[in-house]
């Protein structure tokens, strides 16, 4: 049965988390130098527009359609029989498009997360090669086996309200696979490049705040207790995060940042969003306190001390806080909150804990091995890195023909 | 008076060469231009512009006579890669320096 209200929140919802993907082109934009932020920017509108074809096409086919295998195989190809009557496993108060529309978005930005990594040495064919053959081997399987009908992690009862693992884990997994293979930008010696427009940085944040409110009340799914459950913790571990964030840098540095703070909320809901949906508003200021600590140690401390240079800190915030998030799950998840859930490690079960490790492992090495084993083929077959002439005078105008600022006028 | 053009990233090394050279009074400007490199070409909506100008470092420094080539080794050592686009260096004379702050002039105002 079709209800109104459900409909409109999953539609608004897709919406607030379509725009995220822009969101994330502002807020890496901001972070990289000027003569590299409209390939960050272009990279960001081409998986928009690639992914969102490739998913009607078959993306969605390969999660979602039923099946107890590898993925969901091509029963569903061209949303053939993805109708507008409900499909009661995923939604059974929307119309099945609506589902289809929302899981999209997610399909969208995971692999746009990525990018960070690799962001301001890569050749923009070689990007849309890797993109395309990531999503469909490894975004689409690991999104069936944790949400899709008959997804072996789903029947062992793991939660993953939001895509914990199954974003922000497998994104940033295969980051760091990526940031490892292309090697350090070029004259890095002496420092780190300064991000070059700040205020992006900030707008890119609000923006993927903002989304956020879609991508993990969205995930209920419908308008009801769940999805306000999931909005108030949402907001409430970002906010905690940044906070955090704040805190440890004022101890350590001396003073604290924007950058930090928007560090922070980013990382508080990564880490929130395998949760928001089991867990109340204690453990959510929890898990973004601590999340803060997790992630500051992943780019202030483990980066620099072993030299990957993950550029924008895909990695250190999305695979770091994405871990958390999935353990805390296992930790603080309550029935008291949501019925349909499970009890965590708090609340008596420790065996939920275990699912939850379980599926982070497997996330980390499935994702990991493929990425590795994608990255390579495209390298051989089309080269990943861009030349070192072209990285010196910059991706906007090798990779593009153009340039985001003028100098005069 | 010695102005040098080179390429922004090379501006930390630079710098780094010209500290150890003891020689730390300098300005630096963001410039466009190109020489033998040429420019990059750009398109807008299908309108191109051919050769059209790269970012470039200028630096200004204001030295005494046994300073000058200190200076100028200082700046090749850290600007140099030996391919087109490395930049130039550019020797003039000074006519006259005033330090605004103690209205001093000549050789003690420049160094």
């Amino acid at each position: 049965m079709i209800n109104a209200g459900d409909t409109a929140w999953v539609l608004i919802s897709s919406a607030l988390v379509m725009l995220m993907t822009p969101g994330l082109a502002f807020f890496y934009g901001g972070m990289v130098r000027k003569k590299n932020i409209l390939s960050i920017l272009m990279q960001c509108f081409i998986i928009l527009c690639v992914l969102s074809v490739q998913w009607v096409l078959y993306g969605y086919s390969l999660s979602f359609a039923p099946s107890e295998g590898f993925w969901g195989g091509l029963k569903w190809f061209g949303l053939n029989g993805v109708g507008m009557e409900p499909y009661a496993d995923y939604a059974g108060t929307i119309p099945h498009q609506a589902f289809m529309a929302f899981q999209m978005m997610f399909a969208i930005i995971t692999p746009a997360l990525i990018l960070g990594a690799f962001a301001e040495r890569m050749k923009f064919s070689a990007f849309i090669a890797f993109i395309i053959i990531w999503v469909t081997f490894v975004y689409d399987p690991v999104c069936h086996w944790v949400w899709g009908s008959g997804g072996w992690l789903r029947r062992l009862g793991a939660l993953d309200f939001a895509g914990g693992t199954v974003v922000h884990v497998n994104a940033g997994i295969a980051a760091l696979a990526t940031a490892l293979f292309i090697g350090k930008r070029k004259n890095m010696k002496k420092s780190v490049p300064a991000p070059h427009n700040m205020p992006f940085v900030v707008l890119g944040t609000g923006l993927l705040w903002f989304g956020w409110f879609g991508f993990n009340a969205g995930s209920a799914l419908a308008a009801n207790s769940i999805a306000v459950n999931a909005f108030v913790v949402t907001n409430t571990a970002a906010a905690a995060a940044g906070l955090s964030w704040a805190v440890i840098e004022w101890m350590r540095n001396g003073k604290p940042t924007i950058f930090g703070v928007a560090s922070g909320a980013v990382a508080g809901l990564v880490a929130i969003t395998p949760a928001a949906g089991y867990v109340s508003v204690i453990p959510a200021i929890i898990i973004g306190l601590l999340v803060s600590v997790f992630c500051f140690t992943a780019v202030s401390i483990i980066k620099p001390k072993f030299g990957y240079d993950d550029s924008l800190d895909a990695f250190g915030v999305h695979c770091v806080g994405g871990i958390w998030g999935a353990l805390a799950t296992g930790l603080f998840a309550s029935k008291a909150v949501n019925p349909a859930g499970a009890d965590g490690l708090f609340f008596g079960n420790p065996g939920q804990f275990l699912v939850q490790l379980l599926v982070v492992a497997v996330t980390l090495i499935y994702s990991l091995a493929l990425s590795v084993m994608i990255y390579k083929l495209v390298d051989m077959i089309i080269g990943v890195r861009v030349n070192e002439k072209d990285e010196v005078i910059g991706l906007d105008l090798t990779q593009h023909h153009e340039r985001a600022y003028t100098v005069l006028e | 008076m010695i102005i040098a053009i080179i390429q922004p990233y090379k501006l930390e090394e630079v710098k780094e060469e010209l500290y150890k050279a003891d020689i730390n009074l300098i300005t630096v400007n963001e410039v466009l231009g190109h020489g033998r490199q040429m420019g990059v070409t750009e398109v807008y909506r299908g309108a191109k512009e051919n050769g059209n100008l790269l970012r470039k470092v200028r630096l200004e420094i204001a030295v005494n006579d046994n300073f000058v080539e200190p200076t100028i080794k200082a700046i090749v050592k850290g600007a140099k890669t030996g391919q087109t686009g490395d930049g130039k260096i550019f020797i003039l004379d000074l006519k006259e320096c005033v330090r605004i702050r103690t209205e001093e002039r000549g050789g003690i105002a420049i160094g």
